[in-house]
C-alpha cells in the first residue's frame, strides 16, 4: 500500500502557492490578534468573499474546518491564496465537530465553513453540541442569493432560523459591507461572556458583491454586556459562608477551565481545605491526584463526591450548572445544603436549584476575589473545623472507590485498556472521548491533572464526536499526543475524518474500545428492560463487520488490533511510536462490561450504586 | 398563575421578533398578547408581552431573554403604576330596529362608530382588557359578526422613561 506522506501533502502544496503569489499581496500578512492588529491595512477594493477571507486572517485565524459548495464557492477563491489553513473534510459533522475541539484544546475561537442547504443542515449537530458545552465556535455558511432566498431555491435551507434556539447569536448577512464587522462581532460574542456558538450566513450574491474591506471595524452590539467582575457584597457574603460551614464542597464546573481560572482554583482549595469535586466538562481543572479531589459527581461519580455534594451544607458552585446528571432528582438533591451559585451567566444561577448566594461574573475574577474575601476573614480568626467532615470522607473513599471486576468469561476488560492508556500516554497528553460507557470509563480511570487534556461532548451526549473532535485538537495543539477514545458505535457515525487526517498529516491516535454493541444503551437493557437487547448488538464482534484494521487501512491509517491482556501494552506503545500517520487500535473487550458506580436516571443520589445490587452503607447517625 | 407585562426594548432589526417569540414557547410559555411597534428611538422597536406564568419561571425567562443579544432592555410593568390599554374594532348586527340601542352602548363606553352598513356598525374602542370585555359582553346580544383586537401596549406612570439610558441611545 502507497500511503501517503501527510504531513508534507498539505504544506507542499501551500508552499508552491505561496511562491506563486503576487508581490501585489503583501499585505495580506495575518494581524496578531483582533484588538490590536499589528497592522492595519490600508481600505482594500476586493469581493465580498475577499472581505470575509481579510476578515478571518485579521481575526488572527489560522486554520478553518469545511467543505465547499455552490453557494459558498466565491469565499474558497480567495481563501486559495490565504495564510488561513483549509482543511478539507469529509463531511460537515466532521468540520463542526473539528472546530469544536480545537477550540477545546485551544481556548481559541474554532472555525468551519459549509454551503447552503445541506452544508449547513449538516453543521447542526456539532453547533447544538457547542451551544449545550459552550464551545467558542464561529459557523460561516454560504446562503442563496439574495433574491432566490424564500423561493425554495436548489440548496436552500433556512439556516439562521434552524439555528436560532442553539446559537448563542447568528447572523444573516445582507450587504458585502457588513463583512467585517459582522465577522469581527462573531468572534467577540463566541469568545467572551458565556462562550458559545455563532453562525454568519452570507448569501453568494453579496460574496460576489464588490465593496471596500477596512480593518478593524467598529463593533455595533448596544445588548451584549457580559458581567465579568461579581459584586463586592456577594462575595464576602460567600467569603463568611465558606468560612463557617462545617460540610461545605465546592462544586467546579466546565467554566472554570475556560475562564482559565484552574490556578486561582487550586489556591483557594487549599486556602479553605475544602473538598473539591469536578463535573464531567471540568475534569482537569483540579488535578485527579490532590489529596482534596473527591472526583467527578452525577450519574456516574463517584460514591464520595456524589455523598459529598448531596449531604453538603454549603455548596460553592463555580461555573457549574446543576445539570440533572449531577443533581439526580432536583427535589431530593442536596436537601441541607445552603448554595453559593457563581456563573457568568445569570440565567443559570437559579435555574435549575435556588441560589441563596448568587453570584454574577467570571470565574477567574470570582475566585480570585473568594481567595482574597476569605484570607481576610480568616486573619480576623474566622474558620470552621471540618475535620468530622473529611474524617467521614477519606471512609467513604476507603470502603468504595473507582474500581471494577475483571470479566468471568476471560474477555478483555474496556476498564484495564482504558487505564493502561492513560497511564502510559500519561497526563500530557489529550484525551478525547465520544458518548457512552466508553467516555464514562474514560473519565474515571485515566488521571487528569492538567487543563485542557480532557475533551468531549458532556451536553448534547454527541455520538460520533471523539473522531473529529480529536483532529481539531491535534491541529491546534500539533506537539501533544492526542488520543481518541471511541466506542465502535460512535466510530462508525465519524470515521471518515481519518482519511482527512491521514491526507492533511494529522496523526490522531484512536483507541477503538469495541464491544460490538451500543454498550450503555445495552447497560440499561440489563438493568431496566429486563435484559431484552432490542436492537443492540452492532454485529462488529459477531460479523466482524465492519473489520476496523482493514477500515484503518483503508482511510490511510495504522491499523491494530488487541485481544489479550498480555497485549495491550506493547499495542499501546507501538502506536505512541507511530507519528507520521493516524493509528487505529481495536480493542476488542468483554460486551458485559458495565459503569458503577450509577445514579439511575430520575431517582435521587441517595439511591447511588456502588454496583449491581449494593448500595453503599451511609453511617447516617455521623451527620 | 398571574398575569405578568412585560416591556422589552429591542434592536430594530429583522427577525428579532421571531428570536423573543420563539424562546416563549421553547420554554414552555404562552404568549397572552404581544405589540411591537417603533419607539421615540426609530433604530429601537418596543415589544409589549403579557404572559401568564409563575414569577420564578418568568424570572427564568426574562433571563433568558436579557441573554438575546438584540435585547437592550426589559421592564415589567406594575399595573397599579402603568397605564395598559387594547384596541378593538368589532362589526355588530344593527339592523333598523336595534341601531339606536347599539349606540347608545357604543355611547356609554365612549366607543366609537367607524364604519356604517346597511345591517352592521363596525365599533372602535379604546381601553383596558376588562373594559373591552364588558363592552363586547353589552354587544353580544345583538351579534358580533366580526372582531380584531390588539395585543395590550403600556407605558409606565410619571416622568420616567424606560427608554432612557446608555446602551439604548448607542443603539
Amino acid at each position: 500500500m502507497t500511503r501517503p506522506t501527510p504531513e508534507t501533502l498539505a504544506h507542499s502544496a501551500r508552499r508552491a502557492r505561496t511562491a506563486a503569489e503576487a508581490p501585489g499581496d503583501a499585505d495580506h500578512t495575518r494581524a496578531a490578534s483582533p484588538a490590536v492588529p499589528a497592522t492595519r491595512p490600508a481600505p482594500a477594493q476586493v469581493s465580498g468573499a475577499g472581505s470575509l477571507v481579510r476578515s478571518l486572517e485579521a481575526l488572527g485565524v489560522d486554520v478553518v474546518f469545511g467543505i465547499p459548495g455552490g453557494a459558498i464557492l466565491p469565499a474558497y477563491d480567495p481563501l486559495y491564496d490565504s495564510t488561513v489553513r483549509h482543511i478539507l473534510v469529509r463531511h460537515e459533522q466532521g468540520a463542526g465537530h473539528a472546530a469544536t475541539g480545537y477550540a477545546q484544546a485551544t481556548g481559541r475561537v474554532g472555525v468551519c465553513i459549509a454551503t447552503s442547504g445541506p452544508g449547513a443542515t449538516n453543521l447542526v449537530t456539532p453547533i447544538a453540541d457547542a451551544y449545550m458545552d459552550s464551545v467558542p465556535l464561529v459557523a460561516i455558511t454560504g446562503q442563496v442569493a439574495r433574491p432566490s432566498i424564500g423561493t425554495d431555491a436548489f440548496q436552500e435551507a433556512d439556516i439562521q432560523g434552524i439555528t436560532l434556539p442553539i446559537t448563542k447569536h447568528n447572523f444573516l448577512v445582507q450587504e458585502a459591507s457588513e463583512i467585517p464587522r459582522v465577522l469581527a462581532e462573531a468572534f467577540h460574542l463566541a469568545s467572551t461572556g458565556r462562550p458559545g456558538p455563532v453562525l454568519v450566513d452570507i448569501p453568494k450574491d453579496v460574496l460576489q458583491a464588490p465593496t471596500t474591506f477596512a480593518w478593524p471595524p467598529a463593533l455595533d452590539l448596544p445588548g451584549y454586556r457580559p458581567t465579568l467582575h461579581p459584586h463586592g457584597k456577594q462575595i464576602r457574603e460567600a467569603a463568611r459562608l465558606i468560612n463557617g460551614a462545617r460540610r461545605p464542597v465546592l462544586y467546579v464546573g466546565g467554566g472554570v477551565l475556560k475562564a482559565g481560572a484552574t490556578e486561582g482554583l487550586r489556591r483557594l482549595a487549599e486556602l479553605t481545605g475544602i473538598p473539591v469535586v469536578t463535573t464531567l466538562m471540568a475534569l482537569g481543572a483540579f488535578p485527579d491526584s490532590h489529596q482534596q479531589h473527591l472526583g467527578m459527581p452525577g450519574m456516574h461519580g463517584t460514591v464520595a463526591a456524589v455523598y459529598g455534594l448531596q449531604k453538603a451544607d454549603l455548596i460553592v458552585a463555580l461555573g457549574a450548572r446543576f445539570d440533572d446528571r449531577v443533581t439526580g432528582k432536583l427535589d431530593s438533591f442536596a436537601p441541607d445544603a445552603t448554595v453559593v451559585h457563581a456563573d457568568i451567566d445569570p440565567a443559570e444561577i437559579g435555574k435549575n436549584r435556588h441560589a441563596d448566594v448568587p453570584i454574577v461574573g467570571d470565574a477567574r475574577h470570582v475566585i480570585d476575589e473568594l481567595v482574597a474575601a476569605v484570607t481576610a476573614e480568616r486573619a480576623a480568626g474566622r474558620t470552621a473545623d471540618i475535620t468530622d467532615w473529611w474524617t467521614q470522607l477519606d471512609d467513604l473513599r476507603e470502603r468504595y472507590p473507582l474500581g471494577y471486576e475483571e470479566p468471568s468469561d476471560g474477555t478483555l476488560s474496556p476498564q484495564y485498556v482504558i487505564k493502561r492508556l492513560g497511564e502510559i500516554a500519561g497526563p500530557d497528553a489529550i484525551y478525547v472521548a465520544g458518548v457512552g460507557q466508553h467516555q464514562m470509563w474514560a473519565s474515571q480511570f485515566i488521571s487528569y491533572e492538567k487543563p485542557q487534556t480532557w475533551l468531549n461532548s458532556g451536553g448534547l451526549g454527541t455520538m460520533g464526536y471523539a473522531v473529529p473532535a480529536a483532529m481539531g485538537a491535534k491541529v491546534g495543539r500539533p506537539d501533544t499526543v492526542v488520543w481518541a477514545i471511541d466506542g465502535d458505535g460512535c466510530f462508525q457515525m465519524t470515521n471518515q475524518e481519518l482519511a482527512t487526517c491521514a491526507l492533511e498529516g494529522i496523526p490522531v491516535k484512536i483507541a477503538l474500545i469495541n464491544n460490538g454493541n451500543l454498550g450503555m444503551v445495552r447497560q440499561w437493557q440489563t438493568l431496566f428492560y429486563g435484559e431484552r437487547y432490542s436492537n443492540t448488538d452492532l454485529g462488529t464482534h459477531k460479523h466482524r463487520i465492519p473489520d476496523f484494521v482493514k477500515l484503518a487501512e483503508a482511510l490511510g491509517c495504522v491499523g491494530l488490533r488487541c485481544e489479550t491482556v498480555e497485549d495491550v501494552d506493547r499495542t499501546i506503545e507501538m502506536a505512541m511510536s507511530i507519528n507520521d500517520a493516524p493509528v487505529v487500535i481495536d480493542f476488542v473487550v468483554g460486551k458485559d462490561a458495565m459503569v458503577w458506580p450509577m445514579v439511575a436516571a430520575g431517582t435521587s443520589n441517595d439511591e447511588i450504586m456502588f454496583a449491581r445490587g449494593v448500595r453503599p452503607a451511609f453511617d447516617e447517625d455521623d451527620l | 398563575m398571574t398575569i405578568h407585562t412585560l416591556s422589552v426594548l429591542v434592536e430594530n432589526k429583522p427577525g428579532v421578533l421571531a428570536r423573543v417569540s420563539g424562546l416563549f414557547s421553547r420554554r414552555g410559555f404562552n404568549i397572552d398578547s404581544l405589540a411591537v411597534g417603533e419607539t421615540e428611538n426609530p433604530d429601537v422597536s418596543r415589544i409589549t408581552i403579557v404572559v401568564n406564568a409563575e414569577s420564578s419561571p418568568l424570572e427564568q425567562v426574562t433571563k433568558q431573554l436579557n441573554k438575546l443579544v438584540n435585547v437592550l432592555k426589559i421592564v415589567e410593568l406594575d399595573p397599579t403604576t402603568s397605564v395598559a390599554r387594547e384596541l378593538l374594532l368589532v362589526k355588530v348586527r344593527a339592523d333598523r330596529n336595534a341601531r339606536g340601542q347599539v349606540l347608545e352602548t357604543v355611547n356609554l363606553f365612549r366607543a366609537r362608530v367607524v364604519d356604517v352598513a346597511a345591517d352592521t356598525l363596525t365599533v372602535e374602542a379604546t381601553g383596558t382588557p376588562d373594559k373591552l370585555d364588558a363592552l363586547l359582553r353589552d354587544l353580544e346580544p345583538f351579534g358580533i359578526k366580526e372582531m380584531v383586537q390588539s395585543g395590550l401596549v403600556a407605558i409606565g406612570r410619571g416622568s420616567r422613561a424606560i427608554t432612557a439610558g446608555p446602551a439604548l441611545r448607542a443603539a
